[in-house]
């Protein structure tokens, strides 16, 4: 998995609640498109007009937020299904980190899983940060201080889980670190078939 | 010590150990797979030259995919043939069970879990879908998981989980007649919003959940994800039992009655304390149905769409706005009365036995409006076989219902059946957001009887018109 330490980007408001994964990547897209070529397809219901072309309006369509790399977004940012192509299209789509007051659960936890930072804030400091993300300004996103800075210097500290972080930061592989546990885990199956043997078929 | 809810009592009782401050690594007992991501994961695992740490707590069917048209194999839907037989060709390799496109147990993966004993009270169940929550309804603790997650499963048979806050809905009071499980959730999702679980594992509770059958349970339970929250439980009892008893992988004799022992102790201590508790008078909930493209854009049947204009949040007016231009509608145009082109009854949510019988009772001696399509998708085989000896097809049929084979269908459009672009559906499904029924569809959300309802009418209706 790709590392995250830190990011200077611009960054693109997105304050509409409930932006859902089949917005983020539409299923006829995710079972036709392949991974690394998501990134055109990323919102697609926001991003084109029924004829295909660019909707002005969409902020990631306008000057000065195209090549954004930060979102921020409204409540419940990537509801819905559990496809981790959501997370795969924003990322194709250049997207490392979303600030957010909340997440969807199951999108939340997959943001982890492929290097991007989904932070968790109060809606009206991200309401702050959307105001000052003004057209062709940046961001500096630190994961090691966790602090964001935004364009006119000012700081905004914000929390992330430990273990989360640490596998940001490391660029972790949870497959192989849990496979060092395996004894452990043998032991808590011979405990658990005594406990409760209908559940090992 | 402070008493422990159901949820926490589940949990403690998975946990291998504690890889990381505040992160747990947890046994599943369960992993089902389907055709839709099934076998990538399994190919990752294989592909790193691991293997599946435990196949026989894993098991796989075709439902995203596969067509529900009669009489279909693995090609009838161009796309399906490649994903089912991956599927096949990964199960057999490995040595997982697959219920196959037209096995006897093949069927929708939340349909199916419950009905042939494998989701029990007290397991983890996990699966790469979102609607995993459903087989909360019997008990369990059961969650949507991510492509990269299903990886670590198959290999370890262990899931890394941060503990969610704890909440609990009390269903206080009596449904009134017409008034279905899914009216209840809908109205629970309108009233909290499609963010207000959040972070949260949510236990339904109170009289309305426990003189609710199990099926019911599951479609409360179901809608759990669109509430915010990837886990949704109901505490095990004797209805639970009931339900379970004799299924093909429940334990039998000696070992079911130590695991009845055993389930008896999970539900929540009197004194366990929920981070929310919420309470919702079920007496006054009515017929539910979306208007919009989130689960929470939901008012009762006779009711009017919303205006955003008394919406003082300006990104919430605007998502209103959009919704409604989406849905072609206009603020305070009455719910009741709009025109239906596509009627879909099925999905993970409303394709049990139960739903088919409560759609039947309102297409008995009726016909379904002309120019409307109306598909009947029944869950699983089983379910299929059920009604058919109650003769529930033939009801359909003479009322002018297709009547198909079992699958995800038109809820997720992942087998190509689409509602075509611009036609307004009810649907028994769980999600109206833009495009999930096919590029351009407008869903309404309902429960069956309303969706059958809306059939017949050829627009949307409140069913309690239709009942004798």
């Amino acid at each position: 998995m790709e590392k995250f330490e830190s990011l200077i980007a611009l960054a693109a408001p997105l304050l509409r609640p409930n932006i859902d994964t089949d917005t983020i990547i539409p299923m006829e897209l995710l079972l036709t498109v392949e991974r690394k070529n998501l990134g055109p397809h990323a919102l697609t219901p926001l991003r084109y007009a029924k004829d295909g072309t660019e909707n002005p309006d969409f902020v990631l369509n306008r000057p000065g937020y195209r090549g954004a790399r930060i979102l921020i977004a409204g409540v419940n940012f990537g509801c819905g299904s559990s496809r981790e192509p959501a997370v795969w299209a924003l990322w194709a789509a250049g997207i490392r980190c979303v600030i957010a007051p909340s997440f969807g659960d199951i999108f939340f936890n997959n943001c982890f899983k492929n290097g991007m930072l989904p932070i968790v804030l109060p809606q009206s400091t991200v309401e702050d940060l959307a105001a000052a993300a003004l057209p062709g300004s940046t961001f500096r996103v630190d994961l090691s201080t966790c602090v964001i800075t935004t364009p006119a210097g000012r700081r905004v500290q914000f929390e992330v889980d430990p273990a989360n972080r640490e596998a940001l930061l490391t660029g972790l592989d949870e497959i192989g670190m849990t496979l060092q546990q395996d004894a452990t885990i043998a032991a808590f199956e011979r405990n658990d078939r005594q406990r409760r043997p209908w559940i090992h078929l | 010590m402070p008493g422990r809810t159901l949820f926490d009592k589940v949990w403690d009782e998975h946990v291998v150990g504690e890889p990381a401050p505040g992160v747990s690594l947890l046994y599943v007992d369960r992993h089902l797979l389907h055709d839709l991501s099934g076998a990538r994961g399994l190919r990752e695992v294989q592909e790193r030259g691991l293997g599946v740490r435990n196949p026989a707590l894993t098991f796989a069917t075709p439902d995203h995919t596969v067509s529900s048209a009669p009489g279909r194999n693995d090609d009838t839907t161009p796309r399906s043939g490649q994903f089912v037989r991956d599927l096949r060709g990964m199960c057999r390799a490995l040595g997982i069970t697959l219920f196959d496109i037209n096995d006897p147990a093949q069927g929708i993966v939340h349909v199916i879990g419950p009905e042939l004993g494998l989701t029990l009270p007290g397991v983890l169940l996990v699966c790469g879908d979102s609607h995993t929550c459903t087989h909360g309804g019997l008990g369990a603790l059961a969650f949507g998981i991510g492509s990269t997650e299903v990886a670590h499963v198959i290999a370890t048979q262990t899931i890394r989980q941060k503990k969610p806050k704890r909440m609990r809905v009390n269903f206080e009071g009596a449904m009134a007649p017409g008034v279905a499980a899914k009216d209840l959730i809908l109205h629970l999702i309108g009233r909290i919003g499609a963010a207000g679980g959040n972070g949260h594992a949510v236990e339904y509770a109170g009289a309305a959940i426990r003189r609710m059958p199990v099926e019911g349970r599951m479609t409360v339970c179901n809608l759990s994800i669109e509430l915010g929250a990837k886990i949704g439980m109901v505490a095990p009892d004797d209805e639970t039992y009931q339900y379970l008893a004799g299924r093909d992988f429940a334990p039998k004799g000696e070992l079911w009655d130590a695991a009845v022992k055993h389930w008896r102790d999970l539900p929540g201590d009197a004194d366990a304390r929920f981070d929310k508790d919420i309470t919702i008078d079920v007496n006054a909930i009515r017929p539910q149905v979306t208007w919009g493209t989130s689960p929470e854009h939901v008012v009762a049947v006779d009711e009017r769409v919303p205006d955003p204009g008394t919406v003082s949040d300006p990104d919430r007016r605007k998502g209103m706005e959009a919704a409604l231009d989406y849905m072609d509608l206009k603020p305070g145009q009455p719910m009741e009365g709009l025109k239906v082109d596509w009627v879909f009854i099925g999905s993970c949510t409303n394709s049990r036995l139960s739903d088919l019988r409560a759609a039947a009772a309102i297409a008995e001696g009726r016909k379904v409006a002309e120019g409307v399509h109306a598909w009947i998708v029944p869950g699983s085989q089983a379910v299929k076989r059920a009604a058919e000896a109650e003769g529930l097809h033939q009801v359909f049929r003479a009322a002018g219902f297709e009547w198909r084979e079992p699958g995800c269908s038109m809820c997720v459009a992942a087998n190509m059946e689409f509602v075509p672009p611009g036609m307004r559906s009810v649907s028994t499904s769980n999600r109206n957001f833009v495009g999930r029924q096919g590029p351009g569809a407008r869903t309404h959300l309902a429960s069956p009887a309303m969706a059958a309802a809306a059939a017949i009418a050829g627009s949307i209706t409140d069913l309690r018109k239709l009942q004798g």
